[in-house]
């Protein structure tokens, strides 16, 4: 929805008087100035990638080096071999995707209830869901670690996930998008004798295949992102998530900035990989979640 | 979009008042229905995030220790947070936070939005690049400006010939962090700005523009009036998300130097995990939820106010 093109009037084009081209100089001036800034606010990216492949000595070599003399990929091979990166990548992958598939399916059940099935206390549920969406679990840090310490989850998998299954935001997004589904439709597959699962997933689900892709780009992005809880609840160094992961080796590799850079593209690569593959659909997702559709 | 949908009437009308069995039974199997489909998320939404914050309010009253093992304390753990110095550093600092990034970032968001929209050509890039960073995990965001701000290699003090420790610095830590956050979330604010813009009816521009306004005039009187519900919203969602503000400042300064950058989550946490006090850090958890559900039920309000 951003990308809404302007049409560009190219239609007419004599031959410009001075005048004219000078009255445009602005307008280009604000552009190349737009343009710059925009290579400014990416250039530390670039910067990272740069010093990444760069042997360690030439990283602090003054005056830097905006290309590197040579390209040396010796801070990959080297983080790779002696950290436990990959195993992170691993964890990060399996709790990222199981969080973004939980969170779609039991969020898209519930909110297929509140929208479509007319039962006693829905009202009262759907008013308790939305308080939840004010609510800051940050603040409540201390008893729900001490929750998950009590029930055995430190370190462990269960421990990681669940409690980010606990927004509501999915489930008062989805609810919105039932409700503007035509009544009809689901009424004709039940009069058809089809149970309210069947109703969902057959009806429902690919009548929301868009949001449901772009909720689930941001769901992945930002369980990947994750830092708090996991940094709380996983403390094992084999079970660490990426984002927390990188954290401790930069401690460990000292003033070693090549190793530092090549751990944190390392840790980027997924999330800047789907933005740049789904942008409209991060865009949308991104939208919904601040409740601007 | 918080009204509850009408009730949709399914079956035929009864004249009777007494529903007969037929109905009663399935309006039963309706309930087990609904029961089975938000079970899952109810569930788990019941048990780690609406318990963990009644018991917060349960926990502040107690000494506990971080296994949730202790006894009731009356109020002093409030007593003690409310004439503790190091709470009102926290408090300050947090608030001190909230203005270098919530409005700065808000009117740099609506100026790059501006500029981005009346691109042509490489729009998308442009967007794209500003937007990138959001995308990003905080630790990478906070090694990549850990190496750009390094005192002594770093590529800006290299540049500039300054000696500046950003990060350690007592003046320049806050506003440093300050920056690296506005760096990683503005993209979020430019998207929810051009969508703003947009939404502006290329007509009311037009009638002005006949009226003869335009430039400085078009923006005051056209532009910022029918904005205004998606400035507040940005404001706000900024407000809500720099009170949590944690995990930046813990990688890049820990709340150093001498708690210059201490904010409220990083004292409770500090308090809860590192010092054991389970009870006196849920106080602190409290005081940051109660004003975090201040500030959302403001947002709410306005969010209900613009769209109905």
């Amino acid at each position: 929805m951003t990308t809404t093109q302007v049409p560009t009037t190219s239609s007419a084009r004599p031959a410009r008087s001075f005048q004219t081209r000078l009255s445009r100089l602005p307008g280009v001036l604000m552009t190349a100035f737009t343009v710059l800034l925009a290579l400014l606010w990416v250039f530390p990216l670039y910067w990272a990638v740069i010093t990444s492949v760069k042997p360690e000595n030439d990283t602090i070599s003054s005056p830097p080096t905006l290309w590197p003399q040579t390209f040396d990929f010796s801070s990959y091979s080297y983080i790779f071999q002696n950290s436990p990166i990959v195993r992170w990548y691993l964890n990060s992958i399996i709790s990222s995707l199981a969080i973004t598939v939980l969170v779609l399916l039991l969020s898209l059940m519930c909110a297929y209830a509140l929208s479509q099935i007319d039962f006693r206390g829905r009202v009262w549920l759907y008013f308790l869901v939305l308080a939840g969406f004010m609510i800051p679990f940050q603040a409540s840090l201390i008893p729900l670690f001490i929750l998950v310490n009590k029930m055995g989850l430190v370190n462990n998998y269960l421990g990681l996930i669940l409690p980010q299954l606990a927004a509501p935001i999915a489930v008062v997004i989805y609810k919105q998008f039932f409700d503007q589904v035509p009544p009809e439709l689901g009424d004709a597959a039940r009069m058809d004798g089809a149970s309210e699962f069947r109703v969902l997933f057959s009806i429902f689900l690919p009548l929301n295949w868009t949001i449901t892709f772009s909720l689930a780009i941001v769901t992945f992005i930002a369980a990947w992102n994750n830092f708090l809880w996991p940094f709380i609840v996983m403390n094992d160094t084999a079970k660490l998530t990426i984002p927390v992961g990188i954290t401790q080796v930069q401690s460990a590799y000292g003033v070693a900035y090549a190793k530092t850079m090549a751990s944190a593209v390392t840790a980027a690569i997924p999330t800047v990989v789907a933005y740049l593959i789904f942008q409209r659909r991060v865009t949308e997702g991104v939208m919904a979640t601040a409740g601007l559709k | 979009m918080f009204n509850p949908v009408p009730t949709r009437s399914t079956g035929l009308p009864s004249t009777d008042r007494q529903p007969s069995p037929e109905k009663r039974a399935q309006t039963r199997k309706r309930f087990l229905t609904a029961m089975l489909l938000v079970a899952p998320f109810i569930l788990i939404y019941l048990v780690f995030l609406i318990y963990p914050t009644l018991r917060v309010f349960q926990l502040s009253f107690t000494n506990s220790d971080l296994s949730g093992v202790g006894n009731y304390n009356g109020i002093q753990n409030y007593v003690k947070l409310f004439t503790e110095p190091t709470f009102w550093t926290a408090l300050v600092n947090t608030l001190y936070f909230i203005l270098l990034t919530a409005v700065p970032n808000t009117l740099l968001g609506l100026a790059l939005a501006m500029l981005i929209l009346r691109l042509k050509r490489m729009k998308n890039f442009v967007l794209a690049a500003f937007f990138l960073p959001y995308v990003l995990p905080v630790s990478v965001v906070t090694n990549i400006w850990g190496w750009v701000l390094d005192s002594n290699f770093g590529l800006l003090n290299l540049v500039t010939g300054s000696s500046i420790t950003w990060f350690q610095d007592p003046v320049w830590a806050l506003p440093a962090v300050a920056f690296v956050t506005i760096w990683w979330t503005v993209g979020f604010n430019i998207l929810l700005f051009i969508a703003g813009l947009q939404s502006i009816s290329p007509e009311i521009y037009e009638a002005a523009a006949l009226d003869g306004a335009s430039g400085g005039r078009l923006f005051w009187s056209i532009t910022w009036p029918n904005l205004w519900p998606v400035t507040s919203l940005i404001l706000l969602l900024q407000l809500i998300a720099q009170f949590k503000i944690f995990d930046q400042i813990y990688l890049l300064t820990q709340g150093g130097p001498f708690d210059k950058t201490l904010v409220m989550l990083l004292y409770s946490y500090r308090e809860g995990f590192q010092q054991q006090h389970g009870g006196y850090a849920s106080t602190i958890g409290v005081i940051l939820m109660l004003i975090i559900l201040a500030v959302s039920a403001i947002q709410l309000r306005l969010t209900r106010g613009s769209r109905a």
